[in-house]
């Protein structure tokens, strides 16, 4: 009877005009006919970002965050989020996600549209956000029912909802199709359900035009007739669509579909569609359209004339042919001498250079001034697009190369000039930076990049190399009067000799700032180990590109003083946070963790005896064979390019520079097969072994016992899940069962220090770059390669193995390879102890650095488990009184067990 | 009864009762009173569990409801703030919830009966009370630690499902669901209402009031007083407003924002003034009366009474204010 009532008074409500959808985050979002086209945010949205599908998978939620944060930052009404992968858990990875969300205010202020095909995703999320959500989407794709069910409980959680074109029968594809979905659905809610119209946004479906197929021409012009037709026809609802798909037909030719996008929006709009999602990035304005491409694409769009898709078509070509034209067009040779030079830099050209740099040279008074001058402005062009995002680390480092020519030619010059002309002072670079990479660290990828990138912003660099002891630096810093030093450093010891040469820093009176930088670095460990031990300012930079920005700030003579400030301030309140943080972790004693270890039933458990036990070496295998074996994703992230291989090669912002990246990879790769310019070395030995305790693996050669020390995970976590130690995979001995471990070391550094200096010496830092980094790939292709031989063959316990190399990146296979220094064994001190076992100097040349770093730096060593229930784990921080146990068992000092394990010693 | 209200709200600003917690303070009732014969056994601490006297003292909360109901009050809230599993669990009493609310509510409407049969044309009415329990769903109680969340949205639901039932079993003709400081708690609550409406075929008057916790403007879980509105408007609810926290005066910018967007009633019990430096609230009733005129002369509100501190003399001094006064238009009636 009340419902009756309270049916009535709404139907008169109904009639009152101008409902409008109304959504909320912590703040609220009207759209009234006053509000302008709702934008939402997709890079949120695991199906559309790759990226963001990565930070998924990898549980880089804080890296996650960003993206949506960016979004918002970036204009972002409302922000639309999808799990649906089939590798994640979408129900989990959403309500983790929102709930991450919800947090952080400068996010979560504008409303969520929760996007998934699986209802228990939709609703999962409709249960952890306080605000009016939009849920995106229902159809009545599986029947009335289910639509109003579904419709129902959105109703109830308080959601608006995306009502999808589609029904029993399908899609709908065709002007009709679309009106009688809408129809239905809009009655079927309002009426049985009492959804409220204003809460329903059609989602009428995009479809691609000018595919050359004759039913795909009509696509674009029967939604915007159908938003209007909806529009007009079914009050209060909105209209909604993935406006991308329309320009599907000319992927790759960005120009264009930037110019589908604006038309079609500009007719949409108009007819009524007022939210979607668009990628700004691909949204030209619709008056800068040149007017030919406008008529063109109207044309299409609006379907205007028969031949309206050749006519694009052809024009498509011209389009691309002016953005592609810099490969055979050499008419920019016939422009200005500072556009040719600008351009020779932006492009990385380095043909031209000598000439163009010798007119200058002659057009001026004095040498110096080309580089001041000509020069420098061009650079400048490449630090702001650079600066902007248009132009991407590889492309930087070919415009290094080619000012590095540009100044050698002017160096006899300069120098003649400076014999003539004394007085003339010699220091007007921007500033003077030292860098090196530490002690007992031969990784200097990263640290070769920032010097590169800071080079091409005009700063003289003071390149100490690898493995450089503290004295040294000290005194090349006095000797040359460097303005900052700046330290790199990839293995954990690493982390000591920055602080020590922080202590030193501070203890001689330096003045100076410190850039720390390198993949074991992190703002945590700048902030609370290093940033204490020096007065002046300490600054965690992890990127080329923010390197030049921090270097520019502190140098910078008016504001520096300030920027040092607040640096101090920053690093204090991020420590303060940092500390009162980690003091919430709880641990257990490592006699708690050890009664809750990983627990393999060793009765039932499969042992397989290897084929060959004892050592074997391999010299001078074919590194072509290794090839397959490479995984491009860490190569392409080296250089600052982010997404997975292959898929990055089409990626919409970094697709062209990626393939660029990889035409030279290939190029290089192929130089080095066959002038066979790095040779590959391998040693591993396969051994009958039983765990001796609950932490301890003893294993025998030749009749000699050796000892692996594992650590065990302290960290308390939630019940159910053990604490593991490396030790867990093998066989104790009490069990009675005969267990192997195996291990290893790899390297196919060989020959690359000599090529990367000999391009070095000619001034192309960029291959000297590309050579490491690649010679780096090839020696986890072949940590790759050898582990799969070792499966398959010489353990033989896997001989049945058909994995893809997909797969294998993936670690899809049976038996794990972890690697001293990584996340389950970060203690580098066992590497001694494979040395000595394998006899790795003496068999095969990689040497052990004092920090424990392997030398040649492409390399790679670790262990080999065979158990099927072996698995890769972090372990994560652990205890005073583990560290005590593993010194004592080790036979070593307290006080140099910290010293090793330093970084993975909890300060609670 | 909805439709006897709605009428009622067509005529006049309807007065809520005052302060249940205030009142009972003075009873200081100790440990054993608490306790009572039935609970004298009970292995936890129960002195300060106020939902436990309606079973222990039912005497002395029928006797706050009649003196707001004297006072002038046309609605009394139930003796339910803390009446869910979730808040229970601090006494150990998860199991009383349905028999506290059931008590609860049939205390008030006996009351509620006496009066309105002595005034028929001033009938008295019970609004259940739903309190925002003591977790919240949207928020993590850990800093360190910001997507941990110390409820779920079913364990909230489930929780007040049983709450909803016993209040409306013990005759509630109203469910006021208050002190609203987390949006996604008070959706819970509205979820479970739905159900059980759903479910008995039956409607029922739904009261929401939120709390605009400080001076940010926003509720604790940080929306604004629209975004608010906005994030429950997704039924048909009886009145929309603002209690706790703040006081009378401070609550007008946010009474405002309310009566000018949304189509239902607006309602506010304001504490009475901020909390002195002893944590008491001495806003006297002509103090808060004089700031409720402000309400009034704005017609921002159709129902108002007290919230914290507020007195039998406060509901005394606000319905001699609004009394004889136009209420607020209701939109759209």
């Amino acid at each position: 009877m009340m419902s009756d009532n309270l049916k009535k008074q709404s139907t008169t409500k109904n009639k009152q005009p101008k409902r409008y959808l109304k959504l909320s985050g912590l703040e609220p979002l009207v759209l009234s006919e006053n509000t302008n086209f709702v934008n939402v945010g997709e890079r949120t949205n695991v199906a559309g970002s790759k990226k963001f599908l990565r930070l998924i998978k990898e549980e880089k939620f804080e890296e996650a965050l960003d993206v949506a944060r960016e979004q918002v930052e970036g204009g972002a009404q409302i922000i639309d989020i999808n799990m649906d992968d089939g590798l994640i858990d979408g129900k989990e990875a959403m309500v983790k996600f929102l709930n991450l969300v919800i947090a952080e205010p400068d996010i979560s202020r504008v409303p969520i549209m929760i996007d998934s095909s699986k209802w228990d995703i939709i609703e999962a999320g409709l249960q952890v956000v306080q605000g009016k959500c939009v849920v995106n989407s229902i159809s009545l794709k599986e029947g009335e029912e289910q639509f109003k069910h579904h419709a129902k409980l959105i109703k109830r959680y308080g959601a608006a909802v995306i009502v999808m074109a589609f029904d029993e029968v399908g899609q709908a594809d065709n002007y009709d199709r679309r009106l009688e979905i809408s129809k239905r659905t809009y009655d079927i809610l309002v009426n049985e359900v009492n959804f409220a119209p204003e809460d329903i946004i059609f989602d009428l479906n995009i479809f691609p035009v000018a595919t050359g197929m004759e039913e795909h021409k009509l696509n674009a012009i029967d939604f915007i007739e159908a938003t209007r037709w909806v529009r007009e026809n079914l009050p209060h609802c909105s209209v909604s669509g993935g406006v991308s798909n329309v320009s599907f037909s000319f992927r790759g030719n960005n120009p264009v579909r930037e110019a589908m996008h604006s038309v079609f929006l500009y007719h949409a709009i108009d007819a009524g569609m007022n939210m979607g999602i668009v990628n700004p990035s691909l949204l030209g304005v619709y008056d800068d359209i040149p007017k030919d491409l406008l008529e063109r694409v109207e044309d299409v769009v609006l379907n205007r004339r028969d031949d309206a898709t050749e006519r694009l078509l052809d024009f498509a070509e011209t389009v691309v042919g002016t953005a592609k034209e810099s490969k055979v067009d050499l008419s920019w040779r016939e422009e200005s001498l500072q556009n040719r030079i600008t351009r020779a830099l932006v492009k990385g050209i380095d043909q031209y250079v000598i000439e163009d740099v010798e007119e200058a040279r002659q057009a001026t008074d004095k040498p110096i001034e080309v580089i001041e001058g000509n020069l420098m402005t061009g650079m400048n062009v490449v630090g702001d697009l650079f600066g902007s995002g248009k132009m991407f680390l590889p492309q930087v480092v070919k415009s290094a190369r080619v000012m590095k020519k540009a100044v050698a030619y002017l160096l006899p010059y300069i120098e003649e000039e400076k014999l003539k002309n004394p007085q003339a002072d010699d220091d007007k670079g921007a500033g003077k930076i030292l860098m090196a990479t530490v002690k007992g660290d031969v990784h200097d990828i990263g640290k070769n990049i920032v010097s590169v990138v800071l080079a091409c912003n005009n700063y003289d660099i003071v390149d100490l190399g690898v493995m450089v002891p503290p004295e040294k630096i000290i005194n090349a810093a006095i000797e040359h009067n460097v303005d900052i030093i700046g330290l790199s450093g990839l293995i954990t010891p690493s982390l000591d000799e920055m602080v020590f040469l922080a202590k030193e820093m501070e203890r001689q009176n330096f003045k100076v700032p410190l850039l720390i930088g390198g993949a074991t670095t992190s703002k945590a460990h700048t902030a609370v180990k290093i940033d204490t031990q020096y007065s002046n300012a300490v600054v965690h930079v992890n990127d080329a590109s923010r390197a030049v920005t921090v270097v520019g700030d502190l140098l910078q003579k008016d504001t520096s003083v300030d920027y040092k400030k607040n640096i101090k301030l920053d690093y204090e309140s991020f420590r303060d946070k940092f500390l009162s943080r980690t003091k919430k972790k709880e641990y257990k004693t490592i006699e708690e963790a050890r009664a809750n270890k990983f627990k393999i039933d060793w009765a039932t458990s499969e042992i397989i005896k290897p084929n060959q036990l004892g050592i074997q070496v391999f010299e001078d295998v074919d590194l072509k064979k290794l090839e397959p074996y490479v995984d491009w994703s860490p190569f392409f992230r080296g250089w600052e390019l982010h997404g997975k291989f292959p898929d990055i090669l089409t990626d919409d912002v970094v697709g062209k520079q990626a393939v660029e990246l990889f035409d030279d990879a290939q190029k290089m790769l192929k130089k080095i097969f066959d002038e066979k310019r790095l040779t590959a070395k391998a040693i591993f030995g396969l051994f009958p072994a039983n765990a001796i305790s609950d932490d301890d693996i003893e294993l025998k050669s030749e009749d000699e016992k050796y000892i692996f020390r594992t650590l065990r995970q302290q960290l308390k976590r939630r019940e159910g899940v053990s604490d593991f130690a490396l030790a867990d995979f093998i066989a104790p001995k009490t069990s009675g069962k005969q267990d192997y471990i195996g291990c290893f070391c790899v390297s196919t550094g060989f020959g690359a220090d000599e090529m990367a200096d000999a391009y070095k010496a000619d001034l192309d830092d960029y291959n000297s770059i590309l050579v490491k980094a690649l010679a780096d790939r090839l020696a986890e292709a072949y940590a790759e390669y050898l582990h799969k031989e070792v499966r398959m063959n010489h353990w033989g316990y896997s001989n049945d193995e058909n994995l893809s190399n997909e797969e294998l990146i993936n670690e899809s296979y049976k038996g794990i390879r972890p690697a001293p220094g990584y996340p389950a064994c970060p203690d580098h001190l066992e590497k001694l102890t494979i040395w000595e076992l394998l006899g790795v100097e003496e068999k095969i040349g990689v040497k052990l650095t004092e920090s424990l770093a392997m030398w040649p730096a492409s390399s790679v060593s670790g262990y080999y488990f065979a158990n099927p229930e072996a698995r890769y784990f972090g372990l994560g921080k652990i205890k005073e009184d583990q560290v005590a146990d593993f010194a004592n068992r080790k036979g070593i000092s307290l006080e140099e067990a910290t010293k090793w394990l330093a970084t993975n010693i909890s300060d609670d | 009864m909805k439709k006897n209200i709605q009428e009622e709200l067509q005529k006049r600003i309807l007065v809520l009762d005052g302060a249940m917690g205030t009142m009972l303070q003075r009873h200081k009732f100790t440990e054993e009173d608490f306790r009572g014969e039935r609970f004298k056994d009970w292995e936890h601490p129960l002195q300060g569990n106020n939902d436990l006297l309606s079973i222990t003292q039912p005497e002395a909360i029928a006797d706050v409801h009649r003196q707001y109901f004297k006072a002038g009050a046309d609605i009394v809230e139930t003796n339910t703030f803390s009446g869910t599993t979730i808040a229970m669990a601090d006494y150990f009493m998860e199991d009383l919830v349905y028999e506290l609310n059931y008590e609860s509510a049939r205390i008030a409407k006996e009351v509620a009966d006496e009066f309105t049969a002595k005034e028929p044309n001033k009938p008295r009415f019970v609004a259940g009370s739903i309190g925002p329990t003591n977790k919240t769903a949207s928020m993590s109680p850990d800093v360190n630690d910001p997507g941990y969340r110390a409820v779920s949205f079913d364990e909230l639901r489930i929780a007040y499902k049983q709450q909803v039932e016993a209040l409306i079993d013990g005759g509630s003709d109203i469910l006021l669901v208050e002190t609203v400081f987390d949006t996604l708690n008070a959706k819970a609550a509205l979820f479970a209402i739905e159900e059980v409406k759903d479910e008995r075929n039956i409607d029922i008057p739904i009261m929401v009031s939120g709390t605009i916790t400080d001076a940010s403007g926003r509720t604790l879980s940080g929306q604004t007083a629209e975004a608010f509105l906005i994030s429950i408007s997704h039924i048909s609810i009886l009145s929309v407003g603002f209690n706790c926290a703040l006081g009378a005066n401070q609550l007008v910018p946010h009474l405002e924002v309310l009566s000018a967007k949304t189509d239902f009633a607006v309602s506010a019990h304001p504490n009475a003034g901020l909390p002195n430096a002893f944590g008491e609230y001495d806003e006297t009733p002509e103090q808060m009366a004089s700031q409720i005129k402000e309400y009034v002369e704005k017609n921002l509100v159709n129902i108002v009474g007290g919230c914290c501190g507020t007195t039998p003399e406060h509901i005394t001094a606000i319905a001699n204010i609004v009394k004889d006064v136009e209420p607020r238009t209701i939109a759209g009636s």
